[in-house]
């Protein structure tokens, strides 16, 4: 039972740092990344790279992931997001432009990095063994307390920044917020930009830890997608939730299921469909929107 | 009225220029063969080192100013399709080479891809070297797909036996991915094992192949206590994970596994973890790599920038087709006259050291041969690098 829950909480810290970015860009600016997944691949592999390749310490590597996903969502929404909201009024726009950045990211990721999976060695070596109760391996154990650091410095960041009440003002109401002085393209690409640095600190954390390959992109943006389900989109305190939540299902299923196969996530898959038919906003989202 | 004199030079020039480009690639006639697999996505891996092994040996070839078969020399063109591990695809892809006038097609990689290509290629005149394992594709009434490499059925039996003999192994467990490739591997590695004596302890738990984390799905596995652990169908991405997790879960016993692996990326992956894995490779360990192949994996790492060790074994594809129609070149556009050669064909196997022969295998498992025959090397990790456990054939 212990194991279960450490696992579940390793999980949900890791998954919630995806959810979180990918429920910022939403929150602000009404668009659904399917690129996220990629920009977490993007993430690892320049992790990958530094580390790897150039032998500089994993921090180097880990800071080299965030300013380069910071800088790439800063371009896409200046770019690429920003023109089309403004040019069209077709929610689909924003949809398809995101599902073709994916496509794009995917093909780059390919020609720069390979088709080969990419780990980097182990950042702290041994496994903690309380007693064959717990077992958690120490790189585990660091990537799951920065990644719960990072959510608590996210929500500081948020709660008492100038540019984090300004993109939560931004989240409430776009108009309002412009009427009162809120520059929305600025913060509008900022948040963008922390929404694509989250995902990428998120592949470069755990580079050291499952590796990272060019198929990824997908699976982890349909993950986050159902995290921001589960909490509610848009909603920061609904991806955290929804990223626990995950996490400890997911643990608890491929532990108790185990002896009838792979069914964990029909389960999961089935519950979501169960709970969204009573609850379409989520845990903490809106009726409204 | 300058500009436009320059202007229309320029292009002349370049007109000019590209058709002699054309020219100086139109001395031969060409010769194409097909390629349908998976380039994209969490098995890329797989198609394109099967793509980049054709290509490389091609561009070897041409640049030894092609390959001659019936007096007349070709060039090489490889004609490629990524299927995206999508059977939908996989049939367009088939077509596509069909339309082509292709009549050798390497792949699919995959179970599903290869059974769904079947129809398309049996009414078009296609041969095709899937590397997939399931027997009714190379059984009568199909007799148009050639196995590529060896099936698990074929070498895990082998492996189980050698560490049996070797290493005492009697308690086995597997764990695979859920899909129908590695899920088909593992069913067909629990019949060997249960048929050699060995005690099944584990043989349910699966894993989707996005999973971040193994530590869940391998605890159950780990707990039952199995001397030998085989992580049936492994691709090459999650091998390592699979087995950094197993260690770490304090699992000492053996890990091995029937699919052919990359020892760069175990090294990434795993380290020093990775050590004593086995896994089914080619021919490329110093003890058997003979200086083709090894001129081959320097061409391939100078055009692809790395070397992937699975092209140890997809690197005979190509050979086994060349090598065939030069036999017979009625078979250049003759499915039949190629089927026909199969049976008697023989040739000096150019990548491996000794006498060691490319022929036709597959009797024992199919009642016919359809199937290359590639050397079962049984590979083990250690620092870095494979080095050969032992060597087999087939048939």
């Amino acid at each position: 039972m212990e194991q279960i829950i450490v696992n579940g909480l390793y999980l949900g810290a890791q998954y919630a740092l995806i959810a979180l970015g990918l429920t910022l860009i939403f929150s602000l600016m009404n668009v659904l990344n399917f690129a996220h997944g990629q920009m977490y691949v993007l993430g690892g592999f320049v992790t990958y790279t530094v580390v790897a390749q150039f032998g500089l310490p994993f921090i180097v590597g880990l800071i080299a992931s965030a300013v380069v996903l910071a800088v790439v969502g800063a371009a896409v929404e200046k770019y690429l997001f920003a023109p089309v909201i403004r040019k069209s009024k077709r929610e689909e726009s924003t949809m398809l432009l995101a599902a073709g950045i994916a496509f794009f990211l995917d093909a780059v990721i390919l020609l720069v990095f390979g088709e080969k999976q990419r780990g980097v060695p182990k950042i702290v070596n041994g496994v903690l063994n309380w007693d064959f109760r717990i077992i958690m391996p120490y790189d585990r154990i660091l990537i799951g307390v920065l990644a719960i650091a990072m959510i608590a410095g996210f929500i500081l960041f948020m709660q008492y920044t100038k540019a984090g009440r300004a993109m939560r003002a931004l989240a409430q109401d776009r108009v309002a917020a412009e009427l009162m002085g809120v520059d929305v393209a600025r913060y509008s690409m900022l948040g963008f930009a922390l929404g694509a640095m989250l995902a990428g600190l998120v592949g470069g954390l755990l580079v050291t830890i499952t590796g990272i390959n060019l198929g990824m992109g997908g699976p982890t943006s349909i993950k986050a997608f159902m995290m921001i389900m589960i909490g509610g989109a848009g909603v920061i305190s609904g991806a955290i939730a929804g990223g626990f939540i995950l996490g400890m299902m997911e643990s608890i299923g491929l532990t108790v299921l185990a002896a009838y196969g792979d069914i964990t996530y029909l389960m999961i898959f089935a519950s979501l469909m169960v709970f969204l038919a009573f609850r379409p906003q989520g845990l903490m989202g809106k009726p409204w929107g | 009225m300058k500009r436009r004199t320059l202007l229309k030079s320029t292009a002349l020039a370049a007109v000019t220029g590209l058709s002699f480009l054309g020219m100086a690639h139109a001395e031969n006639p060409v010769l194409k063969i097909g390629f349908v697999g998976v380039t994209s996505g969490p098995a890329a891996a797989w198609g394109i080192s099967n793509q980049r092994s054709m290509e490389t040996r091609a561009a070897w070839l041409n640049e030894l100013g092609g390959y001659e078969i019936g007096g007349t020399t070709y060039d090489i063109e490889i004609v490629a399709f990524d299927d995206q591990k999508d059977p939908k695809r996989a049939i367009a892809g088939m077509e596509k080479m069909a339309q082509e006038g292709i009549h050798y097609v390497v792949g699919p990689n995959v179970d599903d891809g290869a059974a769904a290509v079947r129809p398309v290629a049996e009414q078009n005149g296609i041969m095709y070297f899937p590397y997939a394992f399931p027997k009714e594709l190379y059984t009568a009434p199909a007799s148009n797909a050639v196995l590529g490499m060896v099936a698990n059925y074929q070498s895990g039996p082998a492996i189980y036996k050698y560490l049996m003999e070797n290493n005492g192994v009697k308690k086995i467990a597997f764990v695979a991915a859920n899909e129908s490739d590695p899920l088909s591997q593992r069913d067909g590695g629990v019949e060997a094992a249960k048929a050699l004596g060995m005690e099944v302890v584990s043989d349910s738990v699966t894993y989707q192949v996005d999973t971040t984390d193994f530590t869940p799905v391998l605890l159950p596995v780990i707990q039952t206590q199995p001397d030998l652990l085989v992580l049936s169908g492994v691709s090459p991405a999650n091998a390592p994970q699979l087995i950094r997790s197993a260690r770490e879960l304090g699992y000492a016993g053996l890990i091995s596994t029937e699919t052919a692996q990359d020892a760069g990326v175990l090294e990434e992956g795993a380290g020093e973890l990775a050590n004593g894995f086995i896994s089914v490779g080619g021919a490329s360990t110093a003890e058997l790599a003979s200086d083709t192949m090894r001129e081959f994996v320097d061409r391939y790492t100078k055009m692809f920038g790395e070397y992937n060790d699975e092209s140890n074994t997809k690197v005979y594809a190509l050979e086994y087709i060349l090598e065939t129609i030069k036999a017979n070149p009625a078979a250049m556009t003759d499915v039949e006259a190629f089927k026909a050669t199969m049976d008697t064909f023989e040739a000096p196997n150019p990548y491996m050291v000794g006498d060691a022969k490319l022929t036709y295998v597959g009797s024992t498992s199919f009642g016919q041969k359809r199937q290359v025959a590639v050397p079962l090397v049984v590979n083990v990790f250690k620092d870095g690098a494979f080095e050969t456990l032992f060597v087999a054939q087939v048939d």
